[in-house]
């Protein structure tokens, strides 16, 4: 018996009965679209927050102040003041994988131009700092390592600011707008950002000399950050390893659980998000492939009844020299034609939704290949597990029986 | 050379339903010529379905010896009786067996798709001859729904023709049909006997029908009690002639 014969067999047996071959296909096809949207609106969540992570700098790594002890009692890990100057000193010549170091001071304060006021966060930095955290200088310029000395009152202001302070038309650059009182003249503006993965306003910043926030706004001689880059995304944890090192040095510390700082890098919280993400793709992958499971159950019920509605075809199929493995291949064949041509029907309005739910909606979508492919190796799989009991059942007809069956 | 295409010889089937016996064969012998048209007669319970079952190699007997066309069917397993089915043997049933939504032409070549050795274009031309054969050549896109219950019979007749049997059965095969259409039938029978040399076993219980074949092999509880050969052996197309004619009928047949 030649599988071209019995494909066309099994083919004129789907044709003859067209609309029921289209319903029993709907839950193979419902199945599939919907694995292949839901895995592309998983991997595009993951995909986005990779990219907006690393927009922030995929090598970098930073410095917090950590929980420490001080007489007994813990200090929280905000409340601590362990980081010094001389800790981002030492990692810029202690560390050969770290190209970059900047201290980070941040203060809160409502921003004043004429009679408009925004509140917002003056971040200080030394001249490294925009390149670390991937900023840049729109117009105007940088400050200088002298106006760090100097203490100078020179910012740099984000977008959102910029709005909210200035009437329109005013060129920021050149005025001086007041911060906790102080006058600060601008003196660049940051290119736009947008907002990062957790819907926070990037633009939505002063940049100022850490000296000036330090000492004039904050009035302290400790640091609430170290930012640094590593020399790339592929050196952040041996670049970790080297801060860590540092760190204990300079802090004396000799137990890993005394460490009254935390080193991170970007691409591990990277990590931790895309984690988050990934569980919700393998929960949406789930429920879609229930729904796939039931369409192959559909399969094999509509099967069932054909057998059954065809059993005095089967006893003349039979009757004419039909092998029970011809029987059971043109059953196997029929239930695998129908999910492969389901899944392939499937696969491509999994393709429509899922640049629908892009455009429409505006959620990132990712359809990646492995989910195309295996879901149609799924789906060939289903016809045959699903095809095979009542297919078996087919070919193990008494042929008399089943011409004589009414 | 051998002529006889059929041979059996205390041939017995029992069947078990429960702890119960049913002797259906007792002990049957026969043999049948080539180009014997043959009727087996006999009531309902007499044993003819089970024998003409045996006879087409559905079902093996439970003791005796019969041999299709100088092979013993004993010795075959399931596939190699399927096989012989499908070389040597065309069924035509009372309830003509074809499938729905499928034309004419594709109803016959069906035998033909089980039988590797037939390429896709011999398998068409052997199917449309076997169609001009039971002269529907016209008819040959139609599905089973757009033909006559005679019409629906002749497709049948040329699928059980298309692998070229050494035999063809026929279970009741004018039970269904009216007493025109049934001579028709009965006809063409007649004609692929006598023009084309088929060896035709015809299942009925119709002596009117019987008096059509060249002999008579009566069944009753599992034994052949009569054989006999039929001596005024009467003509279909002579008795259509004597039938009364039916405007419906005729227009239907024409084609």
């Amino acid at each position: 018996m030649n599988y071209i014969n019995l494909a066309k067999i099994a083919k004129n047996a789907l044709l003859r009965n067209k609309f029921r071959a289209f319903l029993t296909m709907l839950g193979i096809i419902i199945g599939v679209a919907s694995v292949i949207a839901m895995l592309a609106i998983g991997q595009g969540s993951k995909k986005s927050i990779q990219d907006q992570m690393s927009s922030m700098g995929s090598n970098l790594v930073f410095i917090m102040p950590g929980s420490q002890q001080r007489g007994g009692v813990m200090m929280g890990n905000s409340g601590t003041q362990s980081l010094k100057l001389a800790d981002a000193e030492a990692i810029r010549l202690q560390c050969p994988d770290v190209t970059a170091v900047s201290p980070e001071v941040r203060s809160n304060a409502q921003a004043v131009f004429g009679n408009q006021n925004w509140p917002t966060t003056m971040f200080g930095g030394n001249t490294f700092y925009l390149g670390i955290k991937k900023f840049e200088v729109e117009s105007g310029r940088l400050f200088t390592d002298k106006e760090i000395a100097g203490l100078a009152k020179v910012c740099l202001i984000g977008k959102t600011v910029a709005k909210n302070i200035f009437p329109k038309g005013t060129d920021p650059i050149g005025q001086t707008i007041r911060f906790k009182t102080v006058p600060m003249k601008v003196i660049g503006i940051l290119k736009e950002k947008g907002e990062n993965s957790f819907g926070q306003d990037q633009d939505d910043i002063l940049f100022a000399p850490y000296t000036t926030v330090q000492r004039r706004f904050l009035a302290i001689d400790y640091i609430t950050g170290i930012y640094t880059s590593a020399a790339s995304e592929a050196k952040t944890s041996a670049a970790i390893d080297e801060m860590t090192e540092v760190m204990r040095r300079q802090h004396k510390i000799s137990k890993p659980t005394d460490d009254d700082f935390r080193v991170m890098s970007q691409a591990e919280l990277v990590k931790t998000f895309t984690s988050i993400s990934d569980i919700l793709t393998a929960l949406l992958g789930v429920i879609s492939g229930i729904s796939l499971l039931v369409g192959g159950i559909g399969i094999m019920n509509i099967m069932y009844v054909s057998v059954t509605e065809r059993t005095r075809e089967i006893g003349l199929r039979m009757s004419i020299g039909g092998k029970g493995r011809d029987i059971l291949m043109q059953f196997l064949i029929e239930s695998t034609m129908l999910s492969v041509t389901g899944g392939v029907i499937g696969i491509l309005f999994g393709y429509l939704i899922s640049s629908l739910v892009g455009s429409l909606m505006g959620w990132p979508v990712v359809i990646m290949t492995n989910s195309v492919v295996l879901a149609f190796l799924v789906c060939s799989a289903i016809g045959i597990f699903f095809g095979w009991y009542p297919a078996k059942k087919a070919a193990n007809l008494n042929p008399i029986d089943a011409l004589r069956y009414e | 050379m051998n002529n006889i295409i059929i041979e059996v010889e205390n041939l017995k089937k029992d069947f078990y339903v429960g702890d119960v016996t049913v002797r259906a064969l007792k002990g049957i012998n026969l043999q049948i010529a080539k180009g014997e048209f043959v009727a087996i007669m006999g009531a309902s319970g007499s044993g003819k379905s089970t024998m003409l079952n045996i006879l087409g190699c559905l079902e093996k007997p439970s003791e005796g010896e019969y041999k299709l066309d100088g092979v013993s069917i004993s010795a075959l397993n399931k596939n190699e009786l399927a096989e012989l089915r499908n070389e040597k043997l065309g069924f035509v049933f009372q309830s003509y067996n074809l499938l729905s939504r499928t034309s004419a032409l594709e109803n016959v070549e069906l035998p033909l798709f089980y039988n590797s050795r037939v390429k896709a274009k011999e398998r068409k031309e052997r199917a449309i001859a076997a169609l001009e054969s039971v002269g529907l050549l016209d008819r040959m896109h139609h599905m089973p729904n757009q033909l006559s219950g005679g019409q629906q019979q002749r497709v049948a007749i040329a699928r059980s023709l298309v692998n070229d049997p050494v035999v063809i059965l026929a279970d009741e095969a004018t039970g269904n049909l009216d007493t025109r259409t049934s001579y028709e039938i009965m006809e063409l029978f007649q004609r692929l006997n006598s023009d084309r040399g088929k060896t035709i076993v015809f299942v009925t219980h119709e002596p009117d029908i019987a008096r059509l074949t060249s002999r008579n092999i009566i069944f009753r509880d599992g034994w052949v009690v009569r054989e006999e050969q039929v001596k005024d052996r009467t003509y279909a197309s002579e008795i259509i002639k004597l039938l009364p004619v039916d405007e419906l009928d005729v227009k239907i047949t024409k084609s």
